[in-house]
């Protein structure tokens, strides 16, 4: 069992304050939803949390089983078991997806996995995730599509199996075909009863992954919690009662 | 001025000729010379007599010879004529030639291989490289130990003729390198040139292009890696002449001292009858530290209206916080981070070398230089 405990959270960026008090507790098993407008600091809560070095952390804590989080380096937290699916993936010239892997796993892992079950296990995971077995041989994130980037972060997540994963919009940008396949791969990793924080602006995504609880963030803070009955609802209605004039649900 | 003085054109103008006093003594205030460490370059500046404290060790598979000659030798010359007082002096007093012969149609499939392991002393060398119509091949010079050394190297690719040439420095710390590449391309040539320079004080090389039939290409491609106290020049000028040729260059540095220091000059000159010419440069540095420096001037002079494409971009930069921050979210310790970016920077110039020991062998020495192994780069047993 895994807890990652987030208490009174203050961020700012440049000295402006974008995070202004999260309060969130997501344990093993269970799936949280964060929905908010853009803009609202959903994705300032994910980087601060994997340790983005843009957001500085002004006051409260993050905790992972009890381990000040907000202390350690940026690879201690994946280490400690911290996946964070970025809303944009970064652009790595020159270093392949099979080496990045590799040094990923090897890492998070503890000892280089054997390279024949590894060939496997990444070709198994790639299958699963409908992607191409040249895919490998590209070099990270450069010229991917917008679909393949977030292939590739489900991916990475299946590979390095976090306890607690963060997927930041990985819905954003994918087609109804896209959308299905990234999230069957999500829903593989979840039933190993991992604990997910999904991050979204549409409630699409949530017909294939089911959450337990609904947030809703507004203006740096979660102004409301529910369970997914709360979806349904800003999937009627928007976000508009809580000041933004954005639709949840895709037009 | 002699009756060899030969001007071509500005402002990639050049002043070539075989007479060393027809090249003053270089002060530091002149454009080829002002980024260069004129202290450490002195003694190439006056004649000397070759001390050729190197040992010379050869790979020739069937297909190539290799014989000394004369400066007199009707090829010496022919792809080569002075551009700098170095190069002059270098033509005008080597003792003999090293002439590397590829016979036509040869298929080579493993590497010609030049090795000059030096010690400490004054050098002078001069190769010529001919390689005859139609042949395929690939010459590795490479460079070990520690001297002070000028050098020409002149290239002949014939009709149709593939050939790469990689010019391995990886000298010990006290070398000095000053060489002119000057390459002469007959129709539908395909050369390539590779550039490593891992080691010495200073290392300042002149590769040079010029066309002599239509359809040829030239890719020319530059690593760098300037540690502490290293000067790392590239000095390069593509002149097409003739119709239908292309260039293609990419030149990386990496400098991770703070008294590291490269320059690179590309100069690409198109002129009047060059149609449908093809040309690209690209000059990327990456700064490790902050008293690093590196000179980039790219200098495209188009004379022509009628080229199929040209462009040169031109960048340097410190280490991308973003990419370090992704490599690291996935649990890459920030050494390691650093290690894979600048592997990947170096990849698209490295990959150019299709000799499996020396590539290993070139990303093993840049691996150490950045002080480890990247864990997922290792096979396990
Ligand atoms: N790296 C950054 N630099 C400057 N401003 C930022 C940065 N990241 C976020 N912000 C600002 O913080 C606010 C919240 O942004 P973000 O967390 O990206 O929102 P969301 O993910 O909910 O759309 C916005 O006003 C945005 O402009
Ligand atoms: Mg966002």
């Amino acid at each position: 069992m895994s807890k990652l405990e987030i208490r009174d959270l203050h961020v700012a960026v440049d000295d402006t304050p974008i995070l202004k008090g999260v309060d969130l507790t997501v344990e093993s098993g269970q799936t949280h939803a964060i929905m908010g407008p853009n803009g609202s600091g959903k994705s300032t809560l994910a980087y601060s949390i994997a340790g983005h070095p843009k957001y500085t952390v002004t006051s409260g804590q993050v905790l992972l089983d009890g381990q000040n989080v907000l202390e350690m380096a940026v690879d201690e937290r994946a280490r400690a078991g911290l996946f964070l699916a970025m809303q944009y993936p970064v652009e790595v010239p020159g270093v392949s997806v099979s080496n990045f892997l590799r040094t990923a796993a090897t890492a998070v892992r503890g000892e280089a996995p054997k390279l024949r079950t590894w060939v496997k296990e990444v070709n198994t995971a790639m299958t699963e995730l409908e992607m191409d077995k040249a895919f490998a041989e590209r070099n990270v994130n450069e010229g991917f599509s917008g679909g393949e980037k977030k292939r590739h972060e489900i991916l990475q997540m299946a590979l390095l199996k976090p306890k607690i994963a963060i997927l930041d919009e990985t819905d954003s940008g994918l087609d109804v075909d896209a959308l299905r396949v990234v999230s069957e791969g999500v829903n593989r990793v979840r039933e190993t009863g991992i604990g997910t924080l999904l991050i979204t602006h549409y409630t699409r995504i949530l017909r294939y992954i089911k959450p337990d609880f609904v947030h809703v963030f507004f203006d740096g803070r979660i102004v409301e919690s529910g369970g997914a009955e709360l979806a349904n609802e800003l999937e009627a209605h928007g976000y508009a009662r809580y000041g933004a004039n954005e639709p949840a649900a895709v037009q | 001025m002699t009756a060899l003085l030969n001007k071509t054109g500005s402002p990639a103008e050049r002043f070539t000729s075989r007479n060393p006093d027809d090249f003053a003594v270089p002060t530091g205030r002149e454009e080829e010379w002002r980024f260069s460490p004129l202290r450490k370059l002195r003694p190439l500046f006056q004649p000397f007599v070759s001390q050729d404290s190197f040992r010379f060790e050869t790979e020739l598979p069937a297909g190539v010879t290799l014989t000394m000659v004369g400066r007199d030798h009707e090829l010496v010359g022919t792809a080569l004529t002075p551009a700098d007082r170095v190069s002059a002096l270098a033509a005008a007093n080597v003792g003999q030639v090293v002439l590397v012969t590829i016979a036509a149609e040869a298929q080579l499939s493993e590497p010609v291989t030049l090795r000059s392991i030096g010690k400490p002393g004054l050098n002078y060398g001069h190769f010529v490289i001919d390689a005859r119509a139609f042949s395929s091949a690939t010459v590795v010079m490479d460079h070990l130990g520690e001297a002070t050394v000028a050098a020409n190297v002149e290239v002949l690719v014939g009709d149709g003729a593939n050939l790469t040439l990689v010019s391995v420095q990886d000298w010990d710390a006290e070398a000095v390198h000053v060489a002119a590449h000057a390459a002469r391309l007959s129709r539908d040539a395909r050369y390539t040139h590779i550039a490593v320079n891992l080691g010495g004080a200073v290392v300042r090389l002149n590769p040079t292009v010029t066309y002599a039939g239509p359809g040829a290409s030239a890719e020319l491609y530059g690593l760098s890696f300037a540690g502490e106290g290293q000067h790392q020049e590239s000095r390069l000028y593509v002149d097409h002449s003739v119709p239908q040729c292309s260039s293609h260059v990419v030149y990386k540095s990496v400098l991770d001292g703070d008294t590291s220091r490269t320059v690179w000059i590309g100069d690409v000159r198109i002129r009047p009858a060059a149609v449908a010419t093809t040309t690209y440069e690209l000059n990327r540095n990456l700064l490790l530290t902050d008293g690093a420096r590196a000179d980039s001037v790219p200098n495209l002079e188009i004379e022509t209206g009628e080229i199929a494409g040209a462009g040169h971009a031109s960048a340097t930069g410190r280490f991308d916080d973003l990419q370090l921050f992704y490599l690291q979210s996935r649990g890459i310790p920030e050494d390691e981070a650093r290690r894979l970016v600048v592997r990947g920077f170096f990849a698209d110039v490295i990959n150019h070398i299709t000799v499996p020991e020396l590539h290993d062998r070139l990303m093993a020495t840049i691996d150490a230089r950045l002080g480890g192994t990247p864990a997922g780069a290792e096979e396990d047993s």
